[in-house]
Parts: structure tokens; sequence; C-alpha cells
């Protein structure tokens, strides 16, 4: 099973186009607030993180979600 | 910070509207001339943005049938149907929509909402899976996130993207419920029905479909999608409303597992509301029964669907991808919907205006909708309208 920062990897490169110009991405990048994701681009980021591990991400952790690294710590607890 | 600072963007976008003099939301309906025109905002109009797909909201039969139960049994039930709420019409009703579904089961609600939001949330717990279309309905996600069950979404209308999420949940299968729609509201458009019971019948669980915008226009006997895709038997709950196509108000559960009757007594919005009024459940057997003696209703609503999708298109708007009895016109700019709306209100003609988060991309809307009782005529004046706010600057 993949660990912690192979998720981090994973998200770091697929939020890479969707962030905002000239924001830097690191593990306490706020997802909405900082880097400016609409709700629609948050459940695609979800989508391609599920179709790359081939899990299924629940929408319920969501609100427990603010930054990179609530995000990968949560996919590690769901794929442990 | 306070708890009303999270309305702000309500108040900024409410201000916005008011200095371009525009109420789109909360337009009042001051006088209705017939089931297709009324005085809105001011202005006669053709209703061409209501649910009223059959027309038959002021059809002599109905109307008789809720006058008589008003003065029979009074204006309301003052309780819930597990206390006195249950008189001899709502279990009347219930035998009605069960002999039409052909189902063994059936349960009526006091809107469609809670029939939706209450099946959602009462189906799946904690521990269970719903997996559901992305683009489902408000009472839908309401439902299911009270639930408490790992919610999943699919891709609007994709079977494939369904196969994925369901391969993907291994054993979970067994506890999970999937719930699309027959007829989506905002874009018309038809669930590939067939195709997703094909999937549910490959993997399990349970399917619960949404026939709200889809009763009394598909199927041989206008039981909607799951009938005209021939997989009735592959569903096994369909839950919908009598707010649209019936013409009042209440919602309905039919289904043949044995167990709708144990989980009638679980569902919160069934116990803990109000029945609905005896005028209401009287307009509405009324109505079902007159919509399986005219299915030349039918005909009309998609006679009616067809020329308006094709006069508009015609114009060369952006609508939506199917003929349906909802037409949607996408615009782009939120500000821009907001402008048409209200001149096609000043040129007669009354839409929805639906913007994001409630459209289902980041465009606005103009949803509109046909009813059985149009005539060819108003159709084709709502398509003017359309004519006339295009060509002006
Ligand atoms: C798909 C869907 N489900 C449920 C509802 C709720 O029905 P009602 O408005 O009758 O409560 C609606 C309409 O609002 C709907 O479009």
């Amino acid at each position: 099973m993949p660990d912690y920062n192979e998720y981090l990897a994973n998200i770091f490169a697929i939020l890479k186009p969707f962030a905002k110009q000239g924001i830097l991405l690191n593990e306490e990048s706020e997802l909405v607030t900082e880097l400016g994701l609409t709700s629609l681009q948050v459940m695609e980021l979800i989508e391609q993180l599920e179709d790359h591990f081939d899990m299924s991400i629940p929408l319920n952790i969501l609100p427990d979600i603010r930054t990179v690294h609530d995000l990968a710590l949560a996919l590690e607890k769901l794929n442990p | 910070m306070s708890l009303f600072d999270k309305f702000q963007p309500i108040v900024d976008i409410q201000a916005e509207l008011q200095q371009l003099g525009v109420m789109p939301f909360g337009a009042v309906t001051e006088k209705l001339l017939s089931s297709t025109e009324a005085i809105v905002n001011g202005h006669q109009v053709i209703l061409a943005g209501t649910n009223n797909y059959l027309g038959l909201t002021f059809e002599p039969e109905c109307l008789e049938a809720a006058k008589q139960a008003i003065d029979e049994l009074g204006t309301g039930t003052t309780g819930s149907r597990m206390a006195n709420g249950t008189f001899a019409g709502h279990v009347a009703l219930e035998n009605e929509l069960a002999a039409f579904f052909d189902r063994r089961h059936a349960i009526v609600f006091s809107t469609g909402y809670a029939a939706t939001m209450g099946m959602g949330s009462t189906l799946a717990g904690p521990g269970d899976v719903i997996v559901l279309d992305a683009d489902s309905h408000a009472s839908i996600y309401d439902g299911v996130r009270l639930g408490g069950a790992d919610i999943i979404r699919f891709r609007h209308n994709d079977p494939a993207d369904l196969d994925k999420r369901l391969r993907r949940l291994g054993d979970r299968i067994e506890n999970t419920l999937i719930i699309v729609e027959g007829i989506y509201s905002m874009m018309g458009d038809q669930a590939p029905l067939a195709e997703i019971a094909a999937v549910k019948r490959k993997y399990g669980g349970l399917l619960l479909v949404d026939e709200a915008h889809s009763l009394g226009m598909l199927g041989e006997h206008g039981r909607g999608v799951a009938e005209a895709a021939g997989v009735e038997d592959d569903v096994d709950f369909v839950v919908g409303t009598f707010s649209k196509s019936l013409g009042a108000i209440g919602g309905y559960c039919v289904s043949n597992h044995d167990q709708l009757n144990a989980i009638r007594f679980a569902i919160r919005s069934y116990i803990f509301t109000a029945s609905p009024s005896p005028s209401v459940i009287a307009s509405t057997r009324a109505a079902l029964r007159l919509m399986q003696e005219r299915p030349q209703l039918r005909d009309r609503l998609w006679a009616n669907a067809h020329r308006l999708y094709n006069g508009l298109t015609a114009l060369g708007l952006q609508v939506s991808p199917e003929v349906s009895p909802v037409v949607a016109v996408t615009i782009k700019d939120r500000n821009q919907a907001i402008d048409w709306w209200n001149r096609l209100l000043q040129h007669g003609a009354y839409v929805n205006l639906v913007m994001p988060p409630a459209s289902p991309s980041d465009d606005s809307l103009l949803r509109c909708s046909v009813s059985a009782a149009h005539s060819p005529e108003q159709i084709d004046r709502i398509v003017e309208a359309f004519a006339t706010v295009q060509g002006q600057k």
C-alpha cells in the first residue's frame, strides 16, 4: 500500500495545474482558502486520486480536510 | 465573527440584484389566469418555468375532489401519519400508487423532499455505502449526509464510472445503495437506466430511482424512466412527488421489498411531520386517475417539448442535450442570464433562472419547462420572447 509520502507526491502533481498561479505548494497549503480551489475542482482532485490509487474516497472525509497534509493523512487512513 | 457572517455572500448578491432592479428569486405570482398563464411581478406571462407537466392544476375533477374533501374532512390532519394523521384517503392513495406502479408496497409522504430525503437517510447508515450520481438533487444529498453512510459519487449519467466505483467497493457492495434520478430536473436529460441496471446486476447492491420529473411522461403506463428502459425489476425503490405532474404536493416511495412496512416506522421525515391535508390527498388521487385515463396528455406534453426544443435550437441558443419537457438554455455569464430572465418576463415568458451552485456546472441556466396544457401558439410565443431578447442589445 502507498505511504503518506506517496500520497503527498501525487496530490502535489495533481494540484499543480489547479492551483492559482504563483503559489508555492507545500504540505500546509490550504486547498480552498489559499490555493483557490472551487468545490467542483475539489471533486475533480478527489476523482483523480481515486483513479490513480484505485481506491474509494467517500465525500464524508471532506469537512475535516483543510490542507494538503490533512488530505494525504486521510488517504493513508482510508487505505492502510 | 458572528453567526450571520456566512450569509454575507447572499446579502451581496441581493444588493447587486436590487441595483439591477431585478428579483428573480421569489418572483411573485400575483394572479393565475389559467394553468399556463399568470401575472408575475406585474407582467402577464406564459408560465414556461413550472413543473406542471400534465397541466392538471385547474382540472375540474381535481378541484371538485379537493373541495369535497375540505367540506368532509376539514383543512388539515393536524398530526403525523404515525399518530392521528392517517386518514382513509392516505391509505387509499398508497394502495392506488402500489397498483399503478405494480409494486406491493407504497408510502405517502408530506413532500417529495421528505420522501427522497427520508429514504436516503434511512436505508443506509453508518458503515453502509451510498453511491450516487454526481448531479443528484439537493434532497438526495441532504438525506444521505444525514444518514451517515460513506458517500461516493459517480460521474453524471456515466455507467462505466459507476462500474469502476462499485468494483472498488469489494465486499462492501452488500451494504450499498445506488441512487439516481429518472429525468434530471435542471437539464432534462434521462438516466441511462438500462446500463445502470446492468451494472447493478453485475455487482449487487440496491437501486433507488427518483422519478420526480418523469412520472406520467415515460413508459407504457407512465411509470417513468425505469418502465421505459424495461428495468423495473432491477429498481428496488422508486421515489417521487405529487408536486409536479400531479399538480399538488406530497411524495411517495414504492417497492416490492416487504421490509418497506418496517422501514416506514424508521423514517424520521415520515414520522415527525404532519401528514398531507385531506384536500391534497383528494386532488392527488384524482390526478393519478386522470393521468392513467388520458394518455393523450403525455402525447401533448412531448409534442410541446419537441416544439420548444426545436424552436430554441433554431435560434442558435445553447440548448440542453436532449428533447425533454425540461429545456434548459445555457447562458455562461451570470449577469447576462439575469438580464435575459428579466427581459423574457417583460416580453411575456416566465422561465426559471438557475445560477451555480444550483446549476450542474459553473454556467447559469434559463430553465424552461413545458406543460400538456400549453397550446402550440403559446410555445411559439415563448420562442418569440427568446428571439426578441436575443435580438435586442
Ligand atoms: C429530483 C427531485 N427530487 C425531489 C424533489 C422534491 O420534491 P418536492 O418539491 O415535491 O418536495 C424535487 C423537486 O423539487 C426534485 O427535482
